[in-house]
């Protein structure tokens, strides 16, 4: 028990309790651009990153970016290492049963990116005997597994960039993930060359959700108001505009 | 505790268990095949195969087995485009799976850890006995089959137990390259049912069964090897 | 030389470009992310080692309760994979922490991704140096524990003078094999998110597709790590097998 004691203040020294009131906000650590990518100089960049600056500016909060293995992002928030996910995270009913979500802060269609040699489509006819890459805890690695897998083999990806590099080297046929981050792909000269849009999947919004939320913990009522305000205040303002304009050619937050 | 899961995904863990298993067994076996004349040229070869065969267990065993899978995987993948022909060429059904690249990872994995270890124990053979077994007027092929080889792997065998033991427990790394081998199958249930700790409970008791298992293995084969020698 | 070599082949000046340490180069945060590894792996080895001497004392000399649950700890430990402990700790160590805090009328603290990748990984080295070090102890002579304790010296004293300088020759080549494990294992933290060397290379990766050059590049940087530690640690080895007359590994 004494070394238990010992090992345990050894351990609250090097950690040092991080001041009470700063909000840690977890972003996935693997680069999902144009939303949150790692640039050359170790900052963190995208659209994403700079709508948590304006969120957080606007609900007069403050704010840290931590970064946070995406497929283990909802444990490292309900054991307490985040207090909250901005991490183009989708509200399902599967995830608010886990954890609560503001209001959406974007809402984009899901597509399905293929070898452009091949003739498939977004349907599970169209789709059958290919193989299909998906991340991993994903909402359309669940609609994969709910409207793909009987049909057609699923490969689990760590990250979208891995998906995406599988399309590359030719060893899945197609992805299925949001449109706009597929689009940056697409527009990288290696996404270009093999491969193309093949069509938007059939909206199920049991599973894909109701469009990309801030995730909190169960009963932190206070952070997710603090949160919608801060989203509703930058919606009527013109800074979400405005830093939209920067990435994208239209609006993301959809209907 | 909830393990109301178990009934649902149990077809599923037992493919997978299978596939960490087979994975275990062939990269072991492949493995071993490249430790002994890995060990043997680092104990007994010339210089220019000597040299070679130590670099390679001083890299294997100086870089993590994770970054060597995602560059037999993601790195190798990534020159593909350059080389159009190779998705035209017969191996191309096989080069586009991921098991292909697990197994050839864990294989070279264990044939560097091993390698070490059978210089070491083809070192530790009396020079005395071979000498006897050339006096006998035996063949050096037959002085490596019939003495050299056997008493090394006998010195060997405890290690040998201990790393496959560690080679089971490298296995889970290649869910990192969509294998679907027992962990991926548990973190599957982690997703679709967002309960964390008791498939991952779970896990840790198979794999300490399997550990177990393998111990036990060895152990026996211990026991006949060198009851026969004796 | 270099810039000549460098036209030799298109690629291999495209890669050095993407190697550079200012940016666009990302050779910068590669290097930041390998000095994290060598933190977290020289947190982890001593927080391994205090373990391992608490944990082989405890082995040899504690209680049947103390040596049942010590013989589970390092069995389990050695038994499952790193990637699991490291899941379970890295979840279920806050929690568990912040209760052990709790029941000590302390506040809850917030666990630092680095303090938890020291944390995780060094129960885990704590297991493996209980073993090494407790077969380093047995193979101290008995008649030399037995001498100090006849010349009056405590237990703490007899440890320190006797069995600690005595055992380290022992004890040296499992220990140099650990930390090893310890610069490795640092990779699997890459899993769960921290920024170490291995998951710099897989951003970096990721972002420029350039994946074959970041991760030949981070197995390079590897390699020079455990080739370094390697002399330092064979350098130890020989300086204090001098003045061993009996110690014999």
């Amino acid at each position: 028990m004494k070394k238990l004691v010992l090992t345990a203040s050894v351990l609250a020294l090097i950690a040092g309790a991080a001041a009470a009131d700063t909000v840690r906000v977890g972003i996935a650590a693997e680069p999902y651009p144009p939303f949150a990518s790692p640039d050359a100089a170790g900052n963190w960049v995208g659209w994403e990153v700079e709508i948590i600056g304006a969120v957080c500016a606007a609900a007069e909060l403050e704010c840290e970016i931590t970064p946070t293995a995406w497929d283990g992002i909802i444990p490292a928030l309900v054991s307490g290492q985040i207090d909250a996910i901005m991490a183009s995270m989708s509200i399902t009913e599967d995830r608010m049963q886990t954890i609560d979500f503001s209001d959406r802060y974007y809402n984009t269609p899901t597509v399905i990116v293929g070898q452009r040699e091949i003739q498939i489509d977004a349907t599970p006819e169209g789709l059958a005997g290919r193989v299909i890459g998906v991340q991993v805890s994903t909402v359309h690695q669940a609609y994969a597994q709910h409207y793909f897998e009987a049909g057609s083999e699923l490969r689990t990806y760590q990250t979208q960039d891995e998906a995406n590099q599988d399309l590359v080297a030719g060893r899945i046929d197609a992805t299925q993930a949001d449109s706009i981050a597929l689009d940056a792909f697409l527009a990288s000269p290696e996404g270009a060359a093999c491969c193309e849009v093949k069509g938007t999947v059939a909206n199920d919004e049991s599973i894909l959700g109701l469009g990309v939320g801030v995730g909190v913990r169960k009963g932190d009522d206070a952070l997710r108001e603090a949160f919608n305000r801060g989203i509703a205040a930058i919606l009527a303002n013109g800074v979400y505009e405005q830093i939209t304009a920067q990435y994208f050619a239209s609006s993301i937050y959809g209907e | 505790m909830r393990w109301g899961w178990i009934p649902r995904y149990a077809p599923l863990a037992a493919e997978g268990l299978w596939r960490t298993i087979w994975l275990l067994m062939l990269s072991v076996i492949i493995g071993f095949a490249l430790a002994v004349p890995l060990g043997l040229a680092q104990a007994a070869g010339p210089f220019w195969l000597a040299a070679p065969a130590r670099w390679f267990c001083t890299v294997i065993r100086g870089t993590p087995l994770l970054l060597q899978i995602w560059l037999l995987y993601y790195g190798l993948g990534s020159l593909f485009p350059q080389f159009p022909w190779i998705r035209q060429s017969d191996l191309w059904p096989i080069l586009r799976q991921a098991w292909p690249y697990a197994l050839l990872a864990l294989s070279l994995s264990y044939a560097g850890y091993e390698g070490e270890v059978m210089r070491g124990a083809f070192k530790s053979v009396p020079r005395g006995q071979l000498e006897a077994g050339r006096a006998f007027g035996f063949s050096r092929f037959a002085t490596f089959r019939r003495i050299w080889f056997p008493q090394a792997l006998a010195r060997a065998l405890p290690t040998l137990g201990g790393e496959t033991v560690l080679q089971l427990k490298a296995t889970p790394l290649v869910a990192t390259i969509t294998v679907i081998d027992i962990y991926a199958v548990a973190s599957r249930v982690r997703q679709d049912t967002f309960i964390i700790y008791e498939p991952l409970l779970l896990l840790a008791v198979i794999y300490m069964a399997v550990a177990g298992l393998i111990a036990l293995g060895f152990r026996m084969v211990e026991r006949r090897f060198v009851r026969g020698l004796g | 030389m270099i810039e000549s070599l460098l036209d030799l082949w298109p690629g291999l000046r495209a890669s050095a470009n993407l190697l550079a340490l200012e940016p666009p180069g990302w050779g910068g945060n590669l290097l930041r992310g390998a000095v994290n590894s060598l933190i977290i792996a020289l947190g982890a080895f001593a927080l391994g080692l205090l373990i391992g001497i608490g944990g082989a004392l405890g082995k040899l000399g504690g209680g049947p309760v103390t040596r049942d649950l010590l013989a589970v700890y390092t069995t389990v430990v050695r038994a499952v994979p790193e990637l699991i402990l490291i899941l379970l700790l890295y979840y279920a160590g806050t929690d568990i922490l912040n209760q052990l805090l709790a029941l000590l009328g302390q506040r809850p603290v917030e666990i630092s991704g680095l303090a938890a990748g020291i944390g995780v990984l060094g129960v885990v080295q704590g297991a493996y140096a209980t073993e090494v070090l407790r077969g380093a102890i047995q193979a101290v002579p008995k008649g030399q524990i037995e001498a100090a304790r006849a010349y009056g010296m405590s237990p703490v004293q007899v440890f320190r003078r006797v069995t600690a300088p005595a055992m380290l020759p022992l004890a040296l080549p499992g220990l140099s094999n650990l930390w090893l494990i310890a610069t490795k294992d640092t990779a699997l933290l890459a899993i769960v998110g921290f920024s170490e060397l291995t998951l710099e290379t897989r951003q970096a990766a990721g972002s420029t597709r350039a994946y074959f050059t970041f991760f030949l590049a981070a197995g390079v940087i590897y390699l020079l790590m455990t080739l370094v530690s390697g002399r330092v640690f064979g350098w130890l080895e020989a300086r204090y097998r001098r003045g061993q007359a009996g110690a014999r590994a």
